[in-house]
């Protein structure tokens, strides 16, 4: 890389290394940034967080925050705060002193830590609930609380890990618009963790997609759900994607079919389209103007929102969702034979 | 003892399954231990000397007895606290070569005859023990035969009670609170103290009891380091046995009294106890 390292945000190599398992992650962000590291459990995203937060250490790598060096830094004299994935909120102390225990650490009286405390819970709509213990707030509470805390030490880095895994579909809806809000008014860098696509693509600037321990892309959020470049991210964003060789408007797929595309390409390519732009027939369509036809056999079905994604082997492994009504006329089920078409538009070629 | 009336809809009451009874060969033997437990307890109560009993407990050797177990059971428990909470956080919340080793000595106590931990004070603390004669010479402290003896007796032997307790407690406790204080900017120190300290107080108040019940017990080490001095060292469990001696009468009115002390406690603390477990 030849960029040189901003000196005001986050410039961080992160390397851990635990028995097997190696995290290698670059990371770079500037004031404001909301940076999003996407992946599936085990890709070592808490593990990069907590190496951020000082809880684990470094095996190598730098991190610098602002200029200055923290790789040494224990976690309490990190300018860092944290949302932990269960809030982590102490248990005997009030929403109040749970926000004003922060402020307090850093050298505030008492009653300046909880003045200050109340203004943020009063910004996060919690005015009524300062004298309450967590165990009394419900779960879109507790995370606001939680936000508040992390925020009410003035961090200059934002760690949110999983912010919204614990809590229910509809408070997540809410609280995800509020979380929205706030990271945007954050003047400083914001690093979440999350397992959740729409999570990342709602909060982040920029998402890190983070398997096995590496940054495997990265980019803007519909950069990457409509150029996903590994099975994982397609299969986030839900699209069907292979990986071939393009000739013209023709990709011959490393799996065997050709693809027919609008695109003109040659060389590496992958080939990406949406599971609602797969047609499936019971018998070999002739009327047909679609190029790309294949000969495949019903693997799964299973439901997905209003629809019902069916699973597919054969020629080329895919998945086609379609409505109950289709399912039924087709007299779909596993291992039924059927004939999948996909038109050159409804596919998306870019190189590899 | 009369069940509270607040904690009785706490209890899950699972309905039996018809025809399907404790067998015989566990009924037996349980019922058996339950009377062991109970019958030398019962037969104290029966043959108390009911119509002497003010006339015994009124006597001023029995009240010195009994405060003086009050005050050093009391003051050893402080004593527990205030060494053995510190010492169940380092063996909970750190690493160090011999951990488990020092986990270890620290139990060696709990196993350990109390008579041979009185000789192993007075080989310590004596006043030519290893220790003792530096504190003789220097300071001119004599522990050996003095109340502060009788304190340091029963701290030796209930000391590794609470720290096990504690310790055990430290270990459930989610250590990440620790954590989070940590990246609010809390010391470890300040982190103990702020939040694991108030999260395990439950667990040290179980321990604090456990350790003040031995301590009140405490014969053994108590006898053999601090003696049997009525006002100075002769706590209760010292003045039953010698009373047992030549006057069983007030032996067993003593007796009587630690009963009531012990269910007292038990008794009050019940409560937290189930809400600590």
């Amino acid at each position: 890389m030849t960029a040189h390292p901003a000196p005001q945000g986050l410039d961080a190599h992160l390397v851990v290394e635990r028995g097997s398992f190696r995290l290698d992650v670059e990371l770079t962000a500037a004031p404001g940034d909301v940076v999003a590291l996407l992946g599936p459990n085990g890709a070592g995203k808490t593990t990069a967080l907590r190496a951020l937060a000082g809880l684990s250490p470094l095996t190598g790598g730098h991190l610098r925050l602002d200029g200055t060096d923290l790789a040494r830094t224990p976690p309490e004299s990190r300018p860092v705060g944290v949302v932990f994935q269960d809030y982590l909120l102490f248990p005997h102390l009030t929403a109040l002193d749970n926000v004003a225990f922060g402020p307090h650490c850093q050298g505030a009286g008492r009653s300046e830590a909880r003045r200050q405390a109340a203004v943020w819970l009063e910004r996060m709509g919690l005015a009524e609930h300062l004298g309450a213990k967590p165990k009394r707030l419900s779960g879109g509470q507790a995370q606001r609380v939680a936000l508040a805390r992390a925020l009410a030490t003035d961090p200059r880095l934002l760690l949110l890990d999983e912010p919204l895994a614990a809590l229910d579909a509809r408070t997540r809806l809410e609280v995800r618009a509020q979380l929205r809000r706030h990271l945007a008014d954050f003047e400083a860098v914001a690093v979440l963790v999350t397992h959740d696509p729409l999570d990342a693509m709602v909060l982040a600037d920029r998402l890190v997609v983070v398997e096995h321990g590496r940054v495997v892309q990265e980019g803007a959020p519909a950069d990457i759900a409509r150029h996903p470049r590994t099975e994982y991210i397609a299969q986030l964003v839900g699209l069907n994607l292979y990986r071939g060789r393009a000739d013209g408007h023709t990709v011959r797929l490393d799996a065997g079919p050709e693809v027919s595309t609008t695109e003109d390409l040659s060389g590496p390519a992958f080939v990406a389209f949406p599971p609602g732009a797969v047609t499936l027939y019971r018998d070999r369509p002739t009327g047909s103007s679609a190029r790309n036809l294949w000969r495949c056999e019903v693997a799964g079905l299973e439901s997905h929102g209003d629809q019902i994604r069916v699973e597919l082997t054969g020629e080329l492994p895919l998945a086609a969702d379609l409505t109950a009504v289709a399912v039924a006329e087709l007299g779909l089920h596993p291992g039924a034979p059927v004939w999948a078409a996909v038109k050159a538009t409804q596919t998306h070629a870019y190189p590899a | 003892m009369t069940s509270t009336a607040h904690d009785t809809p706490r209890k899950a009451r699972r309905p039996r399954a018809p025809g399907r009874g404790v067998p015989l060969a566990l009924l037996a033997p349980a019922l058996l231990g339950l009377a062991f437990l109970l019958v030398p307890l019962l037969a104290l109560v029966v043959r108390a000397p009911w119509s002497d009993l003010p006339e015994q407990l009124t006597s001023p050797a029995v009240w010195d007895a009994l405060r003086l177990s009050l005050v050093c059971a009391t003051t050893a428990t402080a004593l527990s606290l205030v060494v053995g909470v510190p010492l169940a956080w380092l063996l909970a919340r750190t690493d160090f070569p011999g951990r488990s080793l020092v986990r270890a000595l620290v139990t060696l106590p709990l196993v350990l005859p109390p008579v041979v931990g009185g000789v192993a004070l007075l080989l310590a603390l004596g006043r030519n023990g290893i220790v003792g004669q530096w504190l003789d010479e220097w300071f001119g402290i004599t522990l050996p035969f003095t109340t502060a003896g009788v304190v340091l007796a029963e701290t030796f032997v209930a000391l590794p009670f609470l720290v096990i307790s504690v310790e055990g407690t430290l270990r459930a406790a989610d250590p990440r609170f620790e954590e989070a204080a940590a990246t609010l900017g809390a010391s470890r120190f300040t982190a103990f103290r702020r939040v694991t300290l108030p999260l395990i107080a439950p667990g040290v108040a179980a321990g604090a009891v456990l350790a003040w019940a031995r301590a009140l017990g405490e014969f053994g080490a108590t006898i053999t380091f601090a003696g049997n001095f009525p006002g100075r060292t002769q706590t209760m469990p010292l003045a039953v046995y010698l009373a047992l001696q030549n006057d069983p009468a007030a032996a067993i009115a003593l007796s009587l009294v630690l009963l009531a002390v012990s269910v007292a406690v038990l008794a009050g603390l019940r409560d937290r106890w189930t809400r600590a477990v």
